[in-house]
């Protein structure tokens, strides 16, 4: 196994889980300050480094051994594209030269992010539909840092986060979707409107930020005052998250008995264009391929759903850089090289 | 899309039946507000601090929230332009304000009910201290005074619980104890 694609092995988005048809993956986030320094955004560049400091040595004592520490202030762009595209952290996160860093566990499940808007985000990260073992996973690494850091906590408030949207158990609880059905069918506004309606942000792809024009939507919870996080955590799995899931099947069964030549003609147009470009934009290539993948979890074309998903990983452009350092530079090289890349993987 | 009643642009879209009339309205934050309606959370922070600042205009027999934090020194009306706090502080400084804003974004959730660090009391005693600390440590290394300020760096260093944290160990340091 060459180098590059163990790296990719390992990340979380390339890999089927529970319920993958319609959820790519889950993740847990909480948010964590430490006590006795401002936040990050008011943070001069000693206290940053302080926070850093800190953490770090929290971080190793604390936490499970073999965490990799990423000093992102000093890393390459293409390594700091890499961590966006492994959904490891946020594009303003990755883009900024203050201190901050990324620690990170062997599998990639567990990471921690330091100095972006809060001090500390404690992630766990799973493909498929898995939100109990990402919530453990990150209770865990709170615990295992309980008697290392001071946190920032209110009596009446709880955990004191930059943003007061964030504020009381600072969890996010979220699900990245895959909703082509419900786009199709223009039903996906409804569903966005009673997203809004039930405190549920609806993201894209890269989360905060990011447009949601493609058919993969991050939704997460709102509100994080007055429930505990046991509570939340329920509420988006037994409730939330299978409404949606519900929602984006019924779209489906609706498109096979009402339009499924239509259907048929979108998923085997998406595989023959795949099949045949000599070049490829990323947007394009991830809208065609997200027709191959719900064509192939209703059966209709004979392609594994899970090379699709580890496809849509791989194309990426700093994944594919990776994967193809012969490619020439410039955006015609890129397109031609992610073609190239999809008819072998395709064929 | 305007909102119905005023230029801003609208953020809620209801279909409102009245008399078995279906109406469908487009609000702003603030209308939205007005009209009892839920705001998008994805958005309200900046909105909803228009509505309270000017709710809260002229009712002298409030608690008046601070113009700026003790702690960082922002002033509430950064944190409405930028919707960041700077520091644990002001989450005091700002009140009442502060906490009709937390309210109206996390949907009526008035106070934290989930987990807490085991010992949040001690917790607040060595935050107390070191911040003391860190402003001696500040003043000396502005004075030059490099001994006390590596002194000042090692007492800071021995508060963190991981490095120890024995009873009696917080109180017997040259600074003596927490207040």
């Amino acid at each position: 196994m060459s180098p590059a694609s163990s790296i990719i092995d390992v990340a979380a988005l390339a890999r089927l889980g529970p319920e993958p048809d319609v959820v790519i993956s889950s993740r847990v986030r909480l948010a964590r300050n430490v006590s006795g320094l401002p936040f990050v955004n008011r943070a001069t560049h000693a206290q940053r480094h302080e926070a850093l400091r800190l953490l770090r040595k929290a971080v190793e004592r604390s936490v499970a051994p073999g965490l990799a520490w990423l000093e992102l202030h000093g890393a390459a762009p293409r390594d700091r594209t890499l961590l966006v595209e492994r959904h490891l952290v946020s594009r303003h996160f990755a883009e900024s030269d203050a201190p901050r860093a990324l620690a990170v566990s062997p599998d990639e499940r567990t990471s921690l992010m330091v100095n972006e808007e809060d001090h500390l985000r404690i992630q766990a990260l799973q493909s498929g539909l898995a939100l109990d073992s990402c919530f453990a996973a990150a209770c865990g690494v709170d615990d295992a840092l309980a008697g290392a850091v001071d946190w920032a906590f209110h009596p009446r408030w709880g955990y004191l986060t930059a943003c007061p949207t964030n504020v009381g158990c600072g969890i996010r609880i979220s699900a990245m979707l895959h909703l082509p059905a419900l786009r199709m069918t223009r039903e996906i506004e409804r569903v966005q409107n009673a997203a809004k309606d039930l405190h549920l942000a609806v993201r894209g792809y890269y989360g905060e930020g990011s447009v949601t024009d493609a058919d993969f939507f991050q939704v997460s919870n709102q509100t994080t005052l007055g429930s505990t996080e046991e509570a939340l955590l329920a509420e988006f799995r037994d409730v939330v998250l299978p409404r949606l899931v519900a929602y984006e099947r019924e779209a489906r069964q609706q498109l096979l008995t009402r339009d499924r030549m239509m259907l048929e003609d979108r998923v085997h147009r998406a595989q023959a264009t795949l099949g045949a470009a000599r070049l490829l934009a990323h947007d394009e290539a991830m809208r065609l391929l997200s027709r191959v993948r719900l064509g192939a979890a209703l059966g209709l074309l004979p392609v594994d759903m899970a090379r699709v998903q580890r496809l849509m990983l791989e194309i990426q452009p700093a994944h594919l850089s990776l994967l193809r350092p012969d490619a020439g530079v410039g955006d015609d090289a890129e397109r031609s090289v992610r073609a190239d890349y999809v008819r072998q993987a395709l064929s | 899309m305007k909102c119905d009643h005023c230029e801003r642009p609208a953020v809620v879209h209801e279909h409102l039946i009245r008399k078995g009339v279906i109406r469908e309205v487009h609000l702003c934050a603030e209308h939205a507000l007005e009209a009892g309606l839920a705001v998008p959370a994805a958005q309200p922070v900046a909105e909803v601090l228009l509505h309270i600042a000017k709710s809260t205009q002229g009712d002298a027999a409030r608690p008046r929230a601070l113009a700026s934090c003790t702690g960082c020194g922002v002033s509430f009306a950064e944190f409405r332009k930028t919707g960041t706090l700077g520091c644990p502080a002001c989450y005091d400084c700002f009140q009442p304000m502060l906490g009709q804003v937390i309210e109206r974004a996390q949907a009526g959730g008035t106070a934290h009910v989930g987990r807490a660090p085991k010992a949040a009391a001690e917790v607040e005693l060595r935050r107390v201290r070191r911040e003391k600390l860190m402003r001696e440590l500040d003043s000396a290394v502005t004075a030059e005074q490099y001994e006390r300020a590596a002194r000042l760096r090692d007492e800071l260093s021995a508060i963190a619980p991981d490095a120890g944290d024995a009873p009696g160990r917080e109180a017997s340091g040259p600074s003596g104890p927490a207040r």
